[in-house]
């Protein structure tokens, strides 16, 4: 037991979890302007995509793209202005609907929202606790155990965040979010701020849980090597307002390492992906000097 | 073989450095206030005591002016000034806390409170003091009412920007697990705006003893603002400075027992200076 799970804790499982039955995600014509009477911004502009059940994808985007707003109205932090988004065939978010953040549904956020005030052990156990399902006992053995599976971190449990790293920072809030068993992972640029090799690092961490928990999971991100390493598809959103330009299919084997990304497969996907988001960068531009003009 | 490591002689080092330095200003200010008093060739400088018959007087057991360590009345002062200071304060924390918490969290408190806020903190304490007089049956009241209001702002502004700083994740984070509005005032809401809520004391605290000073010397009958004034009246110089020093040195006590406690309380937030550092 310990063997496995020290192994798994290099190398990603050979094997890929199956299809889980829930995680559906549909985002149906979904518009969001924002001070309608003022300045009206149009964030999101008739924005459709689906998302079948344990799928990792990756939404990459210049800052201003929408890809923020699309993620705060699935989180449950915003409204929408028209369209449905539906969870699994029920109705999340449509026009005059209140916004209902839940913890089937959580976000690790690109600043890192560790409550500093909490040990790592009463933070990855706060969702827990609110549920009110388990005891303070329970909750905490259950928080161990997750925190011990996910490399051996149990050690820590007492510590405060700031006393951690930021790439240990982001691996406890990982856990604090799957310990609720969410339906889907949002995850909002959560390894923007770190140097390549933790990156790089955490890259591989993410992947182990996916191949073992196959959790749907949306990954927000400006850097598209990171979205074509990770995810299975890719969409690719333009300046506002915020539309899908491009979505591509991902076809590159699991379990992925980074020696991957020297492979012929990866770069001829790589070079096609760069290419379509300069094409459409391209045409983005000239719109925009027209609109200049 | 009982050899201190060189991290902790060179930290050890530097704490001696530390008070050298401290004791240094200190003994700076004596000499340069004896020989500005003692030396200097102006009449008005020459009418002040001088740091060594201060000290005199304030440590003599029959004391010229019926004010020294030795003394009753210097306690009975001591007392009447600190049990003002420390009623203003706790009713500043008691009123300014969940004042500062509703209007940091809840935009329609903000609202309410905010403008008249505003145009209440900029009037100086002293021009209270008629009013207060007016308001209150008896001295005493007035004198802490006066002593209440800069602490109470101190207080209230210093909770409402800790509160406005919690970074709009930590309350997103808490909804996603499902936390209902009391869980996150008491999660969220309180812890985040500790370390900004005791600075908010420590200068409140501060400000009590300031204002203080200002309301005895008009208002009342003890404490050692009456004192101070009392003693100008009376022309007992040395007097006035062992009632300024006195006050320098309580306030300073009472400030660092806040700022204990605000460490006690706040193991996590050290521990992020600590990092920091």
């Amino acid at each position: 037991m310990t063997k496995a799970s020290t192994a798994s804790d290099r190398t990603p499982s050979p094997t890929l979890a199956d299809r889980p039955a829930t995680g559906k995600v549909s985002v149906r014509n979904v518009t969001k302007v924002y001070d309608p009477e003022g300045a009206h911004v149009v964030a999101l502009d008739g924005f459709s995509m689906e998302m079948e059940a344990g799928d990792f994808v990756a939404i990459v985007g210049p800052s201003g793209c929408g890809k923020s707003t699309l993620m705060n109205i699935l989180a449950g932090f915003d409204t929408l202005s028209t369209g449905e988004v539906y969870l699994d065939d029920q109705l999340l978010a449509g026009p005059g609907t209140k916004p209902l953040p839940g913890s089937d549904r959580v976000v690790v956020f690109q600043q890192g929202a560790l409550f500093p005030w909490m040990t790592v052990l009463q933070n990855v156990t706060y969702g827990l606790m609110k549920k009110g399902e388990l005891t303070r006992e329970e909750a905490d053995a259950k928080g161990l155990e997750f925190l011990e599976r996910s490399g051996n971190l149990a050690k820590i449990a007492s510590s405060y965040p700031t006393q951690l790293s930021s790439g240990m920072q982001r691996r406890v809030e990982i856990i604090r979010a799957l310990i609720n068993d969410p339906k889907i992972l949002l995850l909002d640029e959560p390894f923007r701020a770190m140097d390549t090799v933790n990156k790089n690092r955490m890259h591989q961490h993410l992947l182990r849980i996916y191949q073992a928990t196959r959790k749907t999971i949306m990954f927000i991100t400006h850097d598209l090597e990171e979205a074509l390493f990770l995810a299975d598809r890719v969409i690719v959103m333009t300046t506002r307002p915020g539309t899908m330009k491009l979505d591509i299919a991902v076809d590159l084997p699991r379990p992925r390492h980074h020696a991957l990304m020297a492979s012929d497969a990866y770069l001829a996907m790589k070079q096609q992906a760069v290419l379509a988001v300069r094409e459409e960068a391209k045409r983005a531009f000239d719109r925009g000097e027209r609109e200049m003009a | 073989m009982n050899v201190t490591s060189l991290p902790a002689r060179r930290a050890s080092n530097r704490a001696v450095e530390r008070y050298l330095l401290t004791a240094t200003g200190l003994v700076g200010f004596v000499v340069l206030w004896y020989a500005s008093v003692k030396w200097l060739p102006i009449d008005a400088f020459n009418r002040l005591p001088d740091p060594l018959s201060v000290v005199v007087e304030w440590t003599s057991p029959d004391p010229d002016y019926g004010i020294s360590i030795f003394t009753a009345d210097y306690y009975t002062h001591i007392f009447y000034s600190t049990y003002r200071a420390l009623a203003a304060f706790f009713l500043a924390v008691i009123l300014g806390v969940p004042l500062g918490i509703m209007m940091g969290w809840k935009k329609s408190v903000r609202s309410y409170a905010s403008s008249l806020l505003g145009l209440l903190r900029p009037v100086p304490p002293l021009a209270w003091v008629p009013i207060a007089i007016l308001m209150f049956p008896g001295v005493e009241l007035a004198v802490i009412f006066v002593t209440f209001l800069v602490a109470f702002f101190a207080t209230t502004m210093n909770t409402l920007v800790g509160v406005k700083a919690i970074p709009e994740d930590y309350f997103r984070a808490a909804s996603c697990f499902g936390a209902s509005d009391r869980d996150v005032l008491w999660d969220i809401v309180i812890p985040g705006a500790m370390p900004s809520i005791f600075t908010g004391l420590q200068i409140a605290m501060g400000a009590a003893w300031f204002s203080l000073a200002a309301g005895e010397m008009i208002a009342a009958q003890y404490g050692l603002g009456f004192i101070i004034w009392e003693a100008y009246n009376l022309i007992q110089y040395p007097t006035i400075v062992i009632g300024m020093a006195t006050l320098g040195l309580v306030g300073y006590v009472s400030s660092s027992i806040v700022r204990w406690f605000g460490k006690r309380l706040m193991v996590w937030h050290e521990q992020k200076l600590g990092m920091a550092g």
